[in-house]
């Protein structure tokens, strides 16, 4: 198995598509760039299908090309992990729109050869799910044994139980909601109105002579990562601690820690990201109501699902807050669905499902147990 | 397999293999994982402690964290076979709203308590003259979660003003089955069963 070209770290592929998307539009050809970790089994039947959040990536277990850390979610996945390739057939595929080698506004729009920049198509988060069942069936993966993901992963995780319910036999969702809230949708405005507020930005056609607009890219992220952390959590780390200095210096440096840590945030986070690509998933995930397009009922969505939910949420999320979760859960009951849900206990924001936490990976490891028991 | 709690032996016994239950304050999940590999039944839970929740969803249960005094409306009705209240009645804010909410759920409940009534209990409070601390009601009265206590006779009361009917009722003493007469007096620990 190992020896097929389809498997493996840092896989290309390109598939013909069309992608028909929630917009009305096409994409054509659809580029996915993914990894895959462990073998798949002779009935294919122990997938594991992990998707990344906003600005995630498919190095989930190996290094990044550009940052050389770690991957992001080595914490679960990995030998003795919940998620562990010596059993499972693991696959993280870049969400497209994004840019790390799947198609996006900065990969190339055959039909002027150029950049797509803006023209590249709006997308729903349903549109990344429905590529990544175009994966699937390029790897000969009829259903998942999972599907995983914290965050956008979550709204992902959750989609694919909705839109291929027969190609999911459980579903992990954390930290996530069913649709984005207003005040979600009005942080990414923020993040959006920096970028253009950037004169690099250019209406997005900034690729010819590589000058990105940086400074707006960074401080969307800036804004970003305060809402992925939580008061309790930044007041542990940096408090008004100041940096690198005795005393305020009455100016607009970086006086204080938690100003220089936001800023090293903004400035490490342009290398590796594009400032389109922040603006596309966005705005999908501001889209994303999942009851939408079930009459408003989020119920609809799940009933007569043969898929089994497991729901985790943190109680310092104020983000993707415990609700989100519950309302979700709620829905699953009433659609007679076989539904876990835990609210666990941490002191750091969203960002908690990336972090070491015990509990969650017992939760996570028994779950996906239990469903290899049957 | 471990042991399980008599109240929820006796529960175990008696529901009807490959029924639809509903365990409503389910702790770690031991009557589910019971009911599960005893007698095929497609079990779900309600709990609200995370760490008891993790534990049964480590075990493969399905359990939702929540609390039956706010969570219970969510589920449709008729859509369990039976709902199960064990030694949970007593915590609730309504415990007459909970066992509506039951059997309108299930189509039978098992609802189990302990007898504030016990003979233990009585002396206790008529004797010492303080709140009573017993071996099923081991916590003070500042820091019981048991806000809402009730004797054998007031659920038969509660059972009859709901004209509810009664479909069984087992009675414990000491760990041990015990019959009905006195039993308002006698019995540490009651287990109903109850339809609408």
């Amino acid at each position: 198995m190992s020896e097929d070209a389809r498997f493996g770290l840092d896989k290309k592929v390109r598939l013909l598509g069309p992608l028909p998307l929630d917009s009305g539009g096409e994409l054509a050809p659809v580029d996915l760039a993914y990894e895959t970790y462990g073998e798949l089994n002779a009935d294919a039947s122990n997938a594991v299908l992990i998707c990344h959040a906003l600005t995630g990536d498919q190095y989930v277990a190996s290094t990044h090309p550009v940052t050389g850390k770690d991957g992001w979610w080595t914490r679960m996945v990995g030998p003795g992990k919940p998620i562990d390739p010596e059993r499972h057939f693991v696959i993280c595929a870049n969400v497209i729109g994004s840019c790390m080698g799947s198609s996006g506004p900065a990969t190339v729009n055959p039909a002027t050869e150029k950049p797509w920049g803006m023209d590249f198509p709006v997308l729903t988060i349903a549109d990344m799910v429905r590529a990544q069942a175009l994966l699937l069936d390029h790897l000969g993966i009829e259903r998942l044994h999972a599907v995983i993901g914290g965050s956008m992963g979550g709204m992902q995780a959750i989609s694919w139980t909705t839109l291929y319910p027969d190609r999911v036999k459980s579903a992990v969702i954390v930290a996530s909601a069913a649709r984005h809230s207003a005040q979600n949708i009005a942080f990414h405005e923020v993040g959006r109105q920096a970028i253009m507020a950037d004169p690099r930005w250019r209406g997005g056609s900034y690729y010819a002579d590589d000058d990105p607009p940086s400074s707006g890219l960074a401080v969307a992220r800036m804004a970003a990562h305060i809402t992925y952390l939580s008061e309790a959590g930044l007041t542990e780390k940096f408090g008004r601690r100041l940096q690198d200095r005795d005393s305020k210096t009455f100016g607009f440096d970086a006086d204080f820690q938690v100003e220089s840590y936001l800023r090293h945030q903004g400035i490490s986070f342009v290398d590796r990201f594009d400032a389109n690509s922040y603006l596309y998933i966005t705005r999908a995930m501001d889209y994303f109501d999942l009851a939408e397009a079930h009459g408003g009922t989020l119920a609809n969505a799940f009933k007569g699902s043969k898929t089994r939910f497991c729901l985790i949420s943190f109680d310092t999320d104020w983000l993707y807050p415990t609700s989100e979760s519950r309302t979700i859960v709620h829905a699953l009951n009433a659609a007679g669905a076989a539904a876990s849900f835990v609210e666990l206990s941490s002191a750091f924001g969203h960002d908690s499902f990336l972090l070491a936490n015990p509990e969650m990976n017992r939760i996570v490891d028994g779950f996906l147990k239990a469903g290899e028991s049957v | 397999m471990s042991k399980l709690r008599p109240d929820l032996q006796i529960i175990a016994d008696n529901v009807r293999p490959n029924a639809r239950v509903l365990d409503i304050g389910c702790g770690d999940g031991a009557l589910m994982a019971a009911l599960r590999d005893q007698k095929q039944v497609d079990a779900r839970g309600l709990e609200i402690d995370p760490t008891n929740v993790a534990s049964a969803v480590s075990k493969g249960l399905s359990v939702v964290q929540g609390d039956a005094d706010t969570d219970l409306s969510a589920y449709p009705d008729a859509s369990f076979d039976y709902a199960i209240l064990s030694q949970t009645l007593q915590t609730t804010h309504r415990p007459d709203q909970i066992v509506d909410e039951l059997l309108r759920i299930g189509k039978q409940a098992f609802v189990s308590f302990p007898n504030f009534a016990h003979w233990r209990v009585r002396m206790s409070l008529l004797i010492g003259g303080r709140m009573p601390v017993t071996r099923l009601l081991p916590q003070t009265w500042y820091d019981t979660p048991n806000i809402h206590h009730v004797t054998i006779d007031d659920f038969r009361a509660l059972v009859r003003n709901g004209e509810l009917k009664q479909e069984g009722q087992w009675f414990l003493s000491g760990d041990k089955q015990t019959g009905r007469g006195l039993a308002n007096l006698l019995a540490e620990h009651a287990v109903f069963l109850l339809r609408r």
